[in-house]
C-alpha cells in the first residue's frame, strides 16, 4: 500500500461514513418497528426527534461521498506517475482488480444517496411523515452498498503495488483486446452516435411528458438511467475521440485534463446531476397521490424534472459542440 | 428560489451576530482549528512543491542513463561501449559523461564535480554552484585549491557562479574541463563515468533499455521515469508519515470540537429555547448551527491555508524543512514555485473540515431538540 494523504483521507472518509450509516440503520430498524404517528408516547416523540439527526447525518454523509468520488478520480489521475505503464487514471484503476468496482460502487452510492435525499425532502414537507417507512427501508438497502464501497476501496488501496506493470488507456480501450472496456470501445462510432441521440430524444421527450402528465415520471427515470449509460459508452467510443482529435484514443479520464480544456467536467457534471434528478423524480412519482403530499410532490416533480432536463440538454450540447468544433475529420471512414 | 436564498441570508446574519456575542469562546476554537489547517497545509504544499521541483529538473535530463556494474558495484564505463551500442532505432543522441564526487576537508562537505557538455573551460577554470560560493566565501575571480587523488594541489580560478534559481540541483556543483577532470581523478582517457541516451518517443524507452541489457550484459540502464516515480512515491510517503504523526493532533482537535459543541452554556440553551418558543423549528435550529459550523470552518480553513502558503513559499517552510527535505552541509536554499492544486485542497478538507463536521453533528442535534419549556422554566 502507498502511504499517501489522499488515500488515507479516502479510506478514513469511507470508514466514517459507513459507521454513520450503520448508526442510522440501527435507528431505521427501530422506526420501521415502532413508528406510529398517531401515538403520543415518549418512544414516538423520541423517534420523531431522532429523524432530524438521521436526515442531518445522511445529508452530510452523501455530500462527503460526492466529494470523495471526485477525490478518488482525481487521486487516481495524480498517482499515474507512480505506476509503470500508467499514464492516467485508467492505468491506476487497472493496477488492482478492485479499482473499477470501487469507482462503480462510488457512483452507485452517489445515485442512491441523491435519490434518498430527494425522497427525504418530499417526506419532510408532509405534516404526517407519510413516507417514513419507505424512506428508512430504502436507507437499509443503501447501507450494504456503502459498506461494500468502503471495503472494496480499502482492498483496492491495500492491494496497490507500484511494481505491477499496468496497462493504460491506450491498450485497455482498444478494440483488439478483451473485456468490457474493449467491448465498449469497439462499438462502431455510427452505432454509438445513433444510440446517444436516440437515448437523448427518449430522455428529453419523456421529461417533457412528465411535465405535462406526472404519470410519465417512471418512464423518465428509466430513460434517464438508460441515457446515462449510453452517454458513458458514447463518451468512450465516440465523443472522446473527437476531443483528443485522435481516432484511436478512447479514454474517459484524459478528457478531465487541462490539455483538453477540462471538457470532461462540462460533460460529467451535468450528466451526473441530470441522471440523479431524473431518478429522484421517478422515486417521487409513486407517492404523488398521498393527500398530505399532493401539492409538495407536484411542485418537486416539476422542479426536478426541469432541472434534470436542463442538465441533459447541457450535456448533449457540450458533447455535440466538442464533436462539431473538433479538427478530427472522419468523413469517408466512419460516416 | 429567491425566498430560499433570503432565508439563508437571514440565518447567516443571525448566526454571525450570535457568534459575535460569544467572541472569546469562538476565537479559541478558531485558533486551534486554524493551527491544525496550517500544520497540515504546510506539509502538503511543501512536499508537493518539492515533487514538482524534482519533476521540472528531471524534465530536461536524458531518458536513459547507462551504468557499468562490476561485481555489483558501479564502475567506470569503457569508451568502446559507445561503439558497441551502435545504432539503436529511436535513440536520438548518446554520449559519455564524466562526473564524480569530491570530499572537501576544509568545509567537511561533498562536492559534485562534472564536465559540462555545453561550455568550454580552460585548464584552470572552474564554475561553481551558489552553495559552494556561500560556504567557501568565494566569488568570481577568486581561487580555490583542492588536493587531487594523487596528492598534487590543483588551483582553480572561479570564472562563473551558477544561477541560484536551480539551486536544488546545482548548489554543490563544480564544473571543470575534461582534461582537468581526468588529471585530477586519474581517470584514463578511454573511460567515462556513465553513458546517457536520449530517446525521442517515451513509449520506446523501455524497449531501448531492453535492447541495451542484451547488448551490454554488465551494464544497468536507469530510466528517467523510474527516477521520477521514485521521487513521487518518496515524497508522498514522507508526507503520509507526517500526516500519521499529526493524526494525534487531529484526534485531539476532534475531541476539542465535540466538547465545545456539546458543552452549551446556560445562556446558549436559553437562546435556543427562546428561538423555539417564538416559532423556530428543530430543522431551523440545525440549519443555523450548520451555518455556524460552516462559517467557523471556512474562516479557519482559509486563514490556515493562507498562513501555510506564506510559510512555505515566502518563509522557506522553516518549521518542516529538516524533516521533509533532508539535511546536508551545503544545503541548497531555494524558494519553491508557488503552486496549489485541487487534489491537495480536497484532501486537506477531508483531514480538517470533515472530522470537525462529524464531531459536531450529534451535539448540534442535541442542542436543537431542546424543549423551550425545559430551559426557560
Amino acid at each position: 500500500m502507498l502511504l499517501n494523504p489522499a488515500i488515507m483521507a479516502l479510506i478514513g472518509v469511507s470508514a466514517v461514513v459507513a459507521l454513520l450509516l450503520l448508526l442510522a440503520a440501527g435507528f431505521a430498524i427501530q422506526v420501521m418497528r415502532h413508528w406510529d404517528i398517531g401515538s403520543g408516547s415518549e418512544l414516538q416523540l423520541n423517534l420523531e426527534r431522532r429523524t432530524y439527526l438521521i436526515s442531518t447525518i445522511l445529508s452530510y454523509a452523501f455530500v462527503a461521498e460526492l466529494v470523495s468520488l471526485l477525490l478518488f478520480v482525481y487521486n487516481a489521475e495524480a498517482m499515474s506517475t507512480q505506476f509503470v505503464g500508467a499514464m492516467c487514471a485508467t492505468g491506476v484503476l487497472n493496477v488492482d482488480p478492485w479499482g473499477w468496482p470501487t469507482l462503480f460502487l462510488k457512483i452507485a452510492v452517489f445515485f442512491a444517496g441523491g435519490v434518498w435525499l430527494i425522497l427525504n425532502r418530499l417526506d419532510n414537507q408532509g405534516y404526517d411523515y407519510p413516507l417514513v417507512r419507505v424512506k428508512y427501508a430504502l436507507l437499509l438497502a443503501i447501507v450494504p452498498l456503502v459498506i461494500a464501497e468502503a471495503v472494496v476501496q480499502a482492498a483496492y488501496f491495500l492491494g496497490l503495488n507500484p511494481d505491477v506493470i499496468t496497462s493504460c488507456c491506450g491498450s485497455l480501450f482498444t478494440p483488439e483486446s478483451e473485456g468490457v472496456a474493449a467491448e465498449v470501445s469497439s462499438l462502431p462510432p455510427r452505432t454509438a452516435v445513433t444510440a446517444l441521440y436516440a437515448s437523448a430524444g427518449l430522455a428529453l421527450l419523456s421529461g417533457l411528458a412528465t411535465l405535462w402528465r406526472r404519470g410519465a415520471a417512471l418512464l423518465f427515470a428509466g430513460s434517464g438511467l438508460l441515457a446515462f449509460m449510453v452517454a458513458l459508452v458514447a463518451i468512450v467510443s465516440y465523443v472522446a475521440l473527437y476531443v483528443y482529435e485522435h481516432p484511436h484514443h478512447h479514454c474517459p479520464f484524459c478528457i478531465l485534463k487541462s490539455g483538453h480544456d477540462f471538457v470532461g467536467y462540462y460533460l460529467y457534471i451535468p450528466l451526473f446531476a441530470a441522471t440523479v434528478l431524473a431518478l429522484g423524480v421517478g422515486a417521487l412519482a409513486p407517492w404523488r397521490r398521498i393527500p398530505s403530499l399532493v401539492t409538495a410532490a407536484a411542485v418537486d416533480i416539476r422542479r426536478f424534472t426541469w432541472l434534470s432536463l436542463m442538465g441533459f440538454v447541457l450535456f448533449y450540447a457540450v458533447a455535440t459542440y466538442a464533436v462539431v468544433t473538433s479538427n478530427l475529420t472522419m468523413q469517408g471512414v466512419w460516416w | 428560489m429567491k425566498k430560499l436564498i433570503l432565508r439563508q441570508k437571514y440565518l447567516i446574519d443571525f448566526t454571525l451576530s450570535s457568534l459575535k456575542r460569544r467572541l472569546a469562546k469562538n476565537l479559541g476554537l478558531l485558533l486551534v482549528y486554524t493551527l491544525i489547517v496550517f500544520l497540515l497545509a504546510s506539509v502538503m504544499l511543501f512536499t508537493h512543491s518539492l515533487r514538482r521541483e524534482a519533476g521540472i529538473i528531471l524534465e530536461s535530463s536524458p531518458e536513459i542513463i547507462l551504468q557499468r556494474l562490476v561485481a555489483g558495484r558501479h564502475d567506470l564505463m569503457p569508451a568502446e561501449y559507445l561503439d558497441r551500442i551502435g545504432r539503436i532505432r529511436g535513440v536520438t543522441r548518446k554520449a559519455g559523461r564524466l562526473w564524480g564526487y569530491f570530499y572537501d576537508p576544509a568545509v567537511q562537505a561533498n562536492y559534485t564535480l562534472m564536465v559540462p557538455r555545453d561550455r568550454d573551460l580552460g585548464q584552470q577554470e572552474v564554475v561553481i554552484g551558489a552553495g559552494i560560493a556561500r560556504t567557501r566565501g568565494v566569488d568570481v575571480g577568486d581561487f580555490l585549491t583542492f588536493r587531487s587523488s594523487d596528492g598534487r594541489a590543483f588551483s582553480f580560478r572561479v570564472v562563473d557562479i551558477l544561477e541560484a534559481d536551480a539551486e536544488l540541483v546545482n548548489a554543490d556543483l563544480l564544473l571543470v574541463s575534461e582534461g582537468t577532470y581526468r588529471d585530477f581523478f586519474g581517470i584514463p582517457a578511454d573511460r567515462f563515468t556513465d553513458i546517457v541516451l536520449q530517446v525521442r518517443n517515451p513509449s520506446e524507452v523501455r524497449k531501448v533499455a531492453e535492447k541495451l541489457t542484451v547488448l551490454l550484459p554488465d551494464a544497468r540502464p536507469i530510466l528517467r521515469e523510474e527516477i521520477l516515480r521514485t521521487y513521487d512515491s518518496i515524497f508522498s510517503w514522507r508526507q503520509g508519515i507526517v500526516f500519521v504523526l499529526l493524526g494525534g493532533s487531529i484526534l485531539a482537535f476532534v475531541i476539542f470540537a465535540w466538547d465545545k459543541a456539546s458543552g452549551l452554556s446556560a445562556e446558549e440553551k436559553r437562546e435556543i429555547g427562546i428561538l423555539k418558543a417564538i416559532g423556530w423549528e428543530t430543522s431551523d435550529v440545525i440549519r443555523m448551527k450548520f451555518w455556524e459550523g460552516s462559517i467557523v470552518s471556512l474562516t479557519a480553513f482559509l486563514l490556515g491555508f493562507i498562513l501555510a502558503y506564506l510559510h512555505v513559499f515566502y518563509g522557506q517552510a522553516a518549521l518542516f524543512e529538516p524533516v521533509l527535505k533532508g539535511w546536508a552541509v551545503i544545503y541548497p536554499s531555494f524558494n519553491p514555485t508557488p503552486f496549489v492544486d485541487g487534489l491537495q485542497v480536497a484532501t486537506l478538507f477531508f483531514f480538517t473540515v470533515f472530522p470537525y463536521t462529524v464531531a459536531t453533528i450529534i451535539p448540534i442535534w442535541q442542542a436543537s431538540i431542546t424543549d423551550p419549556d425545559a430551559v426557560m422554566r
